[in-house]
């Protein structure tokens, strides 16, 4: 076990270095960042080339990605071009991004589980089919649609809820967000428990445990459950990466001040050390939420063991 | 769960450490050696696929999403069969101007005929859709059959590989590689999405190849001294090919409705191409006033994704022979 | 049968949103701070908060309630008018003596004085500072050597600037530019106290100035309170107890939230909701006109669209655009088809002329058609108007002057928009001269005067002339309307070399763009001054 959480973690660094690289370049293919910084106007050329030089941006990519790898090791992941820190960016950015992740994964599991419990064991009847239905039209629709037909039914017309989120983010407020950042996923969850459900609960062990005599609700939840959850935990920890860098459309609708908004504000502004820094961190919480899943195989299926 | 390879466990359970619920789903299908057919693998496969066809032909779901694309593969190819306008002709006057007498579905924020750009949008729509899962199939088997089958440090280098690409938030992908591209076609758009897309058709197949690869008939195909090639492409593909091809009709939607969002961010598509996502963007910030605008290209969008969901739905459970 | 389930759920919800739509309407009493405080939206400023450094209205507005120079427009006029002068003396255009008004102090108790002044401006113009505003200094003498075209600087000062006492300092510029105190009222040449230079990171984490309002906190990238400070010496004082200001990624975003009642004021209600503002909003809402004229340019170092023959495709073209239909249609009169290239709220003595364009800007489809075929019809066959996608809504206008050109034309594919996709790599295709076809330019005045319009964008070489027009004729006029001393002379002057730009139709004007802003019921007095800025401190809550 011990020795293979080690391989696991030796081989994030390989990716790592290959992620930042490839964003690195990917950033750098875009253009010249100076360019837009003067508005409507033309940069003056010699302080154009002035910016260049303070930004490093004067010199070759690789010297730039070293200088800038060699930086991040001691913990200064550059400024913006408005002139804050990095790190101070992501320290405003990821609390509220985390969560609003939760509240999306919560909407996951607590939705997405239950319908997929209830489908799987009604398999082909009215219930199935009509949230078949509506799984189906969810992934259908693109989220930005939803995102603002909620804003505008809920919020505006409604009064149910605020349009936005304020700065501070507070957990009440990221209900509607968080619902429509889960829509798409709560939709594959539903689906995926709904399968496994319906796949297991003709396994002999099930037809083992209701033979036995026990409770149909200790059946659901302690056999069948625990043992149909290994798609949907993989599902749901890889989806905790793409749900936090995912938020872009969703955080600019709701106007969320998250690591979406920063990435995006990022991009826009061609700010080679935002855009790198904040996808390296989410490139890295993919990568431990790889692990985990991977871990907690082990703890769901007692036939698994690593080595 | 014994052999012991580079990501532990997770193939062997059937999950193949799979992002896409299909994926799992369809893998374990994979897993049922010694199932209750108890044939030869090469007569298992072949009953498979023609079991799996009568189921087909009986399902309901099956034929009615099959006509639905029949029918928007012909509108694709002969738009103007049932449009007789043109999708670029119009006239700011009647800007946002709902439905009447020979234009049914109104006019656009522009004054363009919301039918008739419904309908010539098929196309593009369609193409991305299909060219994109095309592209991604082929690419993400090819390097996840390759990972799966070689293992080892193959395996290792190309899964982290993969790893990165899925590391690309779609947003900074869509504005570096499409923002360079000057060209108004389909192909960037698609270029683009086969590249950030590989990586999850890789996973699944890297994992059923895994699985395949166990199978006692390719062992017995190993000992009697088969090649590579023909141990990929006869015994192994055939097997590990239906949770790809699954996946694949399932992601066909999210790949048409991508190119929406893509358009709304301002990277998608250039004009004077027509497309639903185009449509849908535009019509997005007029939700109040003009509803009709968005709701006939997204109810067209939403429509061709849930036909191509349901074939692939319909397709998937005719493989799964525990499901029957 | 899954897709008619599916249309039906979408029409039930569109109409429940109608009918929403119809019985809501008039928002609450909106949700803003404490008593007195005013919410309104904002964009996260592309730079630092310094004066010198901001060149784009975000961080401008900042600046203009934290800060006073020594001139300021007036909010309605947008007249020049002294707030920290005493007097600006010149007898040559060329020498001015500044003299400072008693009695003003920074809000951190500081006085201002002239050093105040020349200690900023020679901040601002060195090279060493980045500062982007940088060439704003450029017509002051020595500044050459503080920001040379390359290397780095020979001096800390500009040999221009001397200060003679505490209230007094002169100015020597390096040429004749008899409306240069006129351009003072600029936020670059604002003054700026000890604290900026002695804890530079300290004063931008929560800038001091010696404006109507303070800063009370800055949260970078999300909110900046302001509060009134008691202490300002203005006559122009803080009729609220503050400003609030909201970070908006998305200006729909912040409209929605004013409808909601959680903001008090919009400044920048997008073009998709104009229609929505008479019902939901009723009177609280503004629409005047500011100095910002839309254009587009043609690439001149593209020999394709520099003959004699391209001047009548561009006057072809600008003839095929239906500029009135445009701006009642996608803007909903927020804009107003231009007639010439200046802007109205120069007023006619400013040097503003309706009509001075003549038949180029008038919409005439035949005609239009003529004169691109007479002209050899449109280089490369395509007309591709480039923009940028990720800010302003340019898609929407750009896409419905092609179609009016493409009806004019009678051909479905003779102009198509360019989206680029970020404001970054627009402007860098633009500096790098790799445009091919006309491309969207915006103008906001930087100061209200008739040389703004003119000279940074189409003098030879000029910071802003971006498609690298030149016209020998057009140079001498703007360098003999400069050297004027008569204001009345020097505008006409002006407006000849404007004749120019309108022979060769250098840039095809399109329209002025007016502010426009909506407000909760909570605050009154709301207006824009020329730059469609809000005129903050003069907004009542109630």
């Amino acid at each position: 076990m011990g020795r293979y959480v080690i391989r696991r973690l030796l081989q994030m660094i390989p990716v790592f270095f290959g992620a930042t690289l490839l964003i690195f370049l990917m950033v750098n293919v875009m253009g010249d960042p100076i360019a837009g910084l003067c508005g409507d106007k033309a940069c003056d050329p010699s302080t154009a080339a002035q910016l260049k030089k303070e930004f490093g941006l004067d010199k070759p990519v690789w010297q730039q990605y070293l200088t800038y790898m060699g930086n991040v090791f001691t913990g200064d992941f550059g400024t913006a071009f408005n002139g804050q820190k990095v790190t101070e960016l992501m320290s405003a950015a990821f609390p509220v991004t985390i969560r609003l992740t939760i509240v999306a994964i919560l909407f996951e599991i607590v939705i997405g589980i239950s319908l997929g419990v209830v489908t799987g064991l009604r398999r082909g009847r009215p219930v199935d089919t009509v949230v078949l239905m509506l799984t189906l039209v969810v992934i259908a629709i693109p989220v930005f649609v939803t995102g603002l037909l909620l804003q505008l039914l809920l919020g505006v017309e409604w009064g149910i809820v605020k349009p936005t989120v304020q700065p501070e983010a507070p957990f009440n407020e990221l209900l509607i967000p968080g619902l429509v950042l889960a829509s798409v996923s709560l939709a594959y969850v539903t689906r995926l428990t709904r399968t496994s459900i319906a796949e297991n609960a003709r396994a002999d062990y099930v037809r083992t445990a209701i033979a036995k005599g026990l409770p149909r609700r200790r059946v659901i939840t302690r056999h069948l459950l625990r043992n149909s959850l290994i798609p949907v935990v993989t599902f749901i920890g890889t989806d905790v990466g793409a749900l936090m860098g995912g938020a872009i459309v969703t955080e600019r609708i709701f106007n969320i001040h998250g690591v979406g908004y920063q990435l995006y504000q990022g991009i826009l502004r061609q700010s080679t050390q935002t855009v790198v820094g904040f996808v390296t961190v989410l490139v890295l919480v993919f990568l431990i939420a790889n692990l985990i899943v991977d871990l907690l195989y082990a703890v769901l299926d007692p036939r698994i063991r690593y080595a | 769960m014994p052999e012991p390879y580079d990501d532990g466990a997770i193939a062997g359970t059937g999950a193949g450490g799979a992002m896409d619920l299909a994926a799992s789903e369809a893998t374990t299908l994979e897993r049922t050696p010694g199932g209750p057919q108890g044939t030869g693998p090469a007569e298992k496969a072949r009953s498979l696929w023609s079991d799996a066809w009568r189921d087909l032909r009986r399902n309901p779901v099956f034929i009615i999403s099959s006509l639905v694309i029949l029918f928007l593969v012909v509108i694709s190819l002969w738009p103007s069969l049932i449009a007789s306008g043109n999708p670029l002709q119009c006239d700011l006057a009647k800007a946002q101007e709902g439905s009447q007498p020979g234009h049914p579905f109104g006019y656009n924020g522009q004054g363009c005929d919301v039918y008739t750009r419904t309908v010539y949008g098929a196309r593009t729509s369609v193409t991305v859709g299909v060219c994109t899962t095309v592209g991604v199939a082929l690419f993400g088997s090819f390097v996840g059959g390759l990972a799966g089958f070689f293992g080892g440090g193959w395996d290792a280098l190309l899964s982290r590989v993969t790893d990165i690409f899925f590391g690309i938030p779609v947003v900074l992908g869509g504005l570096v590689f499409l923002s360079v591209v000057t060209s108004s076609t389909v192909w960037p758009v698609i270029g683009f999405m086969i590249l950030l897309g590989w990586p999850q058709i890789a996973r699944i197949a890297r994992g059923s190849v895994i699985t395949a690869k166990q199978n006692d008939y390719v062992q017995a195909a190993r000992a009697l001294g088969a090649s590579n090639s023909r141990m990929l492409l006869r015994h192994i593909a055939p097997n590990a090919v239906a949770p790809v091809i699954v996946v694949a009709t399932i992601a066909l939607g999210t790949y048409i409705a991508l190119e929406a969002t893509l358009s709304y961010l301002g990277v998608g598509l250039k004009p004077p191409t027509v497309s639903w996502g185009i449509d849908i963007s535009a019509a997005s910030q007029y939700i109040r006033n003009a509803p009709h605008m968005l709701l006939w290209p997204a109810g067209a969008l939403a429509v061709t994704v849930l036909a191509f969901i349901m074939l692939g739905d319909a397709v998937r459970d005719a493989l799964d022979p525990k499901l029957r | 049968m899954r897709g008619a389930t599916h249309a039906k759920w979408a029409a039930g919800a569109v109409i429940v949103a109608l009918a929403a739509t119809a019985c809501g309407g008039g928002g609450s009493g909106g949700g803003g701070g404490a008593d007195g405080i005013v919410s309104s939206s904002w964009g996260d400023p592309q730079n630092p908060l310094e004066p010198a450094n901001t060149n784009e209205v975000q961080g401008g507005k900042v600046l203009d309630m934290l800060m006073r120079g020594l001139k300021r427009y007036d909010p309605k006029t947008g007249e020049a008018k002294n707030m920290l002068a005493a007097s600006i003396d010149t007898s040559d255009s060329e020498n001015f003596k500044v003299t400072l008004k008693d009695g003003w102090t920074f809000s951190n108790g500081e006085k201002v004085t002239a050093k105040s002044f020349v200690d900023a401006w020679n901040y601002g113009a060195n090279l060493k500072n980045n500062q982007k505003n940088a060439s704003m200094f450029a017509y002051i003498d020595g500044f050459d050597q503080i920001h040379p075209k390359s290397g780095s600087p020979s001096t800390d000062t500009m040999s221009g600037l001397k200060v003679v006492d505490d209230k007094t300092f002169t100015v020597k510029l390096n040429q004749k530019f008899s409306t240069w105190p006129d351009t003072l009222g600029y936020p670059a040449f604002a003054p700026l106290p000890r604290a900026f230079f002695d804890n530079h990171a300290a004063w931008l984490s929560k800038p001091v100035g010696n404006g109507p309002y303070t800063v009370d906190s800055y949260t970078k990238g999300s909110k900046l309170s302001m509060r009134k400070w008691a202490g300002y010496m203005g006559e122009d004082k803080a009729q609220n107890g503050g400003i609030d200001l909201k970070v908006y990624t998305d200006n729909n975003t912040a409209y929605t939230d004013l409808t909601a009642g959680n903001l008090d004021l919009v400044d920048d209600v997008p073009a998709s909701q104009l229609k929505n503002v008479k019902a939901d909003l009723g009177d609280r809402y503004i629409n005047t006109p500011a100095g910002i004229i839309q254009t587009l340019a043609f690439p001149y170092y593209d020999a394709a669209w520099n003959t004699p023959n391209a001047a009548k495709v561009r006057k072809g073209i600008s003839r095929a655009i239906n500029r009135q239909q445009i701006t009642d249609t996608i803007f909903q009169k927020t804009r107003t088809p231009a007639t010439d290239w200046t802007s109205p709220v120069l007023g006619e003595a400013g040097g503003y002329k309706a009509g001075l364009c003549g038949d180029g800007c008038d919409y005439n489809p035949a005609e239009a058609k003529k004169l691109i075929a007479d002209g050899g019809g449109i280089p490369g066959g395509q007309l591709k108007i480039s923009y940028n996608a990720d800010t302003g809504s340019h898609k929407e206008w750009v896409d419905a002057v092609c179609n009016s050109i493409n009806n004019a034309l009678g051909n479905d594919r003779a102009c198509v928009g360019g989206p680029v996709g970020t404001f970054a790599d627009f402007r860098s295709q633009i500096t790098q001269s790799k445009m091919s076809g006309p491309f969207r330019a915006g103008w906001q005045m930087d100061y209200p005067l008739i040389q703004n319009f003119l000279q940074p964008l189409y003098y030879t070489g000029a910071s802003s002339n971006d498609g690298k027009w030149t016209n020998a004729d057009f140079d001498k006029l703007v360098d003999q309307a400069n050297a004027e001393t008569d204001k009345a002379k020097a505008v006409s002057t002006f407006q000849q070399a404007e004749g120019v730009v309108r022979d060769q139709m250098a840039a095809i004007p399109l329209w002025y763009q007016n502010g426009s802003a909506g407000y909760s019921t909570r605050i009154s007095n709301v207006s824009l001054n020329p730059f469609s800025v809000p005129v903050y401190d003069q907004i009542k809550v109630s």
